[in-house]
């Protein structure tokens, strides 16, 4: 008894000491996927909880990104029992950006990058959060969580050049936004 | 490379996911194109600009004082705080301020102990990375085996004078475990014998090594990159089996070698 208690004590430090260094990605991705801060935290909570009680399948090999596909399912069950109910309109994750980033234009480095450089945090955070899910989590993901194409790939559930694909298709839109912000309609 | 190819490549390439080929092709083309240059140009500052506003948040203490409570207590802490696992997201004042104190007590514990777990795991998992590479690479290059036989009083010999360990090699064919050789390989820049074994047509590479590092673990097994490893230490020797066979048959063919190293009974 007092041995099992042990076990259930060591297998508890174990996981604080593997999952709780990563609770600010965690913690980021779900702002990003809720939207919302109360429910944010709820997710994450309801993350570690699961994570904890499926920890001695875990067979690694990183824990941040195993722990971010827990929070993606968390989010996605809660929309799902969302969508149960009459529901805000969510987003078409796949419909195309209404306008496409211009594929060529001025040549140099542009005046455009500088613009492009020159963002401040509150309206870079609020463009991201405007994209259509697919999209706003690779971006998140790759730019903010930094987990690599093959990570986001095992978190996302789909091949890495789908993650590929995404990624170019957020980033346009990202600048697409971003240049519609700065007034600079290129 | 043409344009359309470039657009989509221009992203791994600012992700740093190119091998060094494509790589090469990209900045050439970005070079010489002054389309595609603008692109880079732009998608790296704004690339610049996400990484650098700061946009990944601190979780607040409060829900990293929510979630340590809901977890099992560890030794130093009082038990019974599982109930408050599913409290309201605002359950009072009180344990609130209660709980960021703890918070931050804990934080400093997990730190602690954060760097050795860190120093621990790392070689651990890079090794795990490098016997599953090594086992790839002896599919691929037709180098299965430097000795073909399934006679073990034929490869154990083998090993001898190119290693500084003897590694034991066991017949496991009664077993539904066929020898069918060995092969001098590298793990973690040491050379390590690789014992082979055939499963049906699946290969199994038993890598040996001389133990290393302090730690004796028992029998731990994992996936990486979709391959079955299960790793034991057992009479000072380091031994992953490593193959594609799913992880019931894997951690079977493991029981089945440990119990026939185990002198002296049960062998067969």
């Amino acid at each position: 008894m007092a041995g099992d208690e042990t076990d259930e004590r060591d297998r508890a430090r174990r996981f604080r000491d593997a999952a709780l260094p990563h609770l600010d990605d965690v913690f980021t991705l779900a702002r990003y996927l809720m939207r919302n801060a109360a429910d944010a935290e709820d997710a994450v909570q309801e993350c570690y909880l699961r994570a904890l009680r499926h920890f001695d399948s875990y067979r690694g090999p990183a824990m941040k990104p195993w722990l971010l596909a827990i929070l993606r399912n968390v989010c996605n069950a809660e929309f799902a029992r969302r969508a149960a109910q009459p529901a805000p309109s969510a987003p078409d994750a796949d419909a195309p950006p209404a306008e496409a980033t211009p594929q060529w234009q001025e040549p140099q480095r542009s005046p455009e990058a500088e613009l492009l450089r020159r963002q401040d945090r509150a309206t870079i955070r609020r463009l991201v959060a405007a994209l259509p899910q697919p999209f706003r989590e690779a971006v998140v993901l790759r730019d903010i969580n930094d987990l690599s194409y093959r990570e986001i790939a095992e978190v996302a559930g789909v091949p890495v050049g789908t993650v590929m694909s995404r990624l170019g298709r957020a980033r346009s839109m990202l600048r697409a936004a971003w240049n519609v912000e700065v007034g600079s309609t290129t | 490379m043409n344009c359309a190819e470039c657009q989509v490549l221009i992203h791994a390439l600012i992700d740093g996911e190119l091998d060094a080929g494509h790589a090469s092709d990209v900045e050439a083309h970005v070079a010489t194109c002054p389309g595609c240059a603008g692109e880079f140009e732009a998608f790296r500052a704004m690339r610049d600009a996400l990484a650098g506003a700061g946009l990944r948040e601190a979780a607040p203490a409060r829900l990293r004082a929510r979630i340590e409570a809901a977890l099992p207590a560890p030794p130093a802490r009082a038990a019974g705080r599982l109930a408050s696992s599913l409290a309201p997201r605002f359950a009072s004042w009180r344990t609130f301020l209660g709980g960021l104190t703890l918070g931050t007590a804990l934080s400093a514990a997990v730190a602690a102990t954060l760097v050795v777990a860190v120093i621990r795991n790392d070689p651990e998992q890079r090794i795990a990375d490098e016997v599953v590479s090594a086992h790839v690479r002896s599919l691929q290059a037709g180098h299965l085996t430097d000795v073909l036989t399934s006679d073990q009083h034929t490869v154990k010999p083998w090993f001898n004078g190119k290693l500084d360990v003897a590694p034991p090699v066991v017949d496991l064919t009664a077993q539904g475990f066929t020898l069918i050789g060995g092969r001098l390989d590298y793990i973690d820049s040491e050379a390590a014998a690789s014992i082979v074994y055939r499963r049906r047509n699946h290969v199994i590479n038993l890598f040996v090594a001389r133990h290393s590092g302090a730690e004796h673990g028992g029998p731990r097994s994992e996936t990486v990159h979709g391959f079955n490893v299960r790793r034991w230490t057992q009479e000072g020797l380091d031994f992953w089996a490593v193959s594609d066979i799913n992880a019931e048959e894997l951690d079977e063919f493991g029981q089945k070698f440990m119990a026939a190293l185990q002198p002296p009974s049960g062998r067969s």
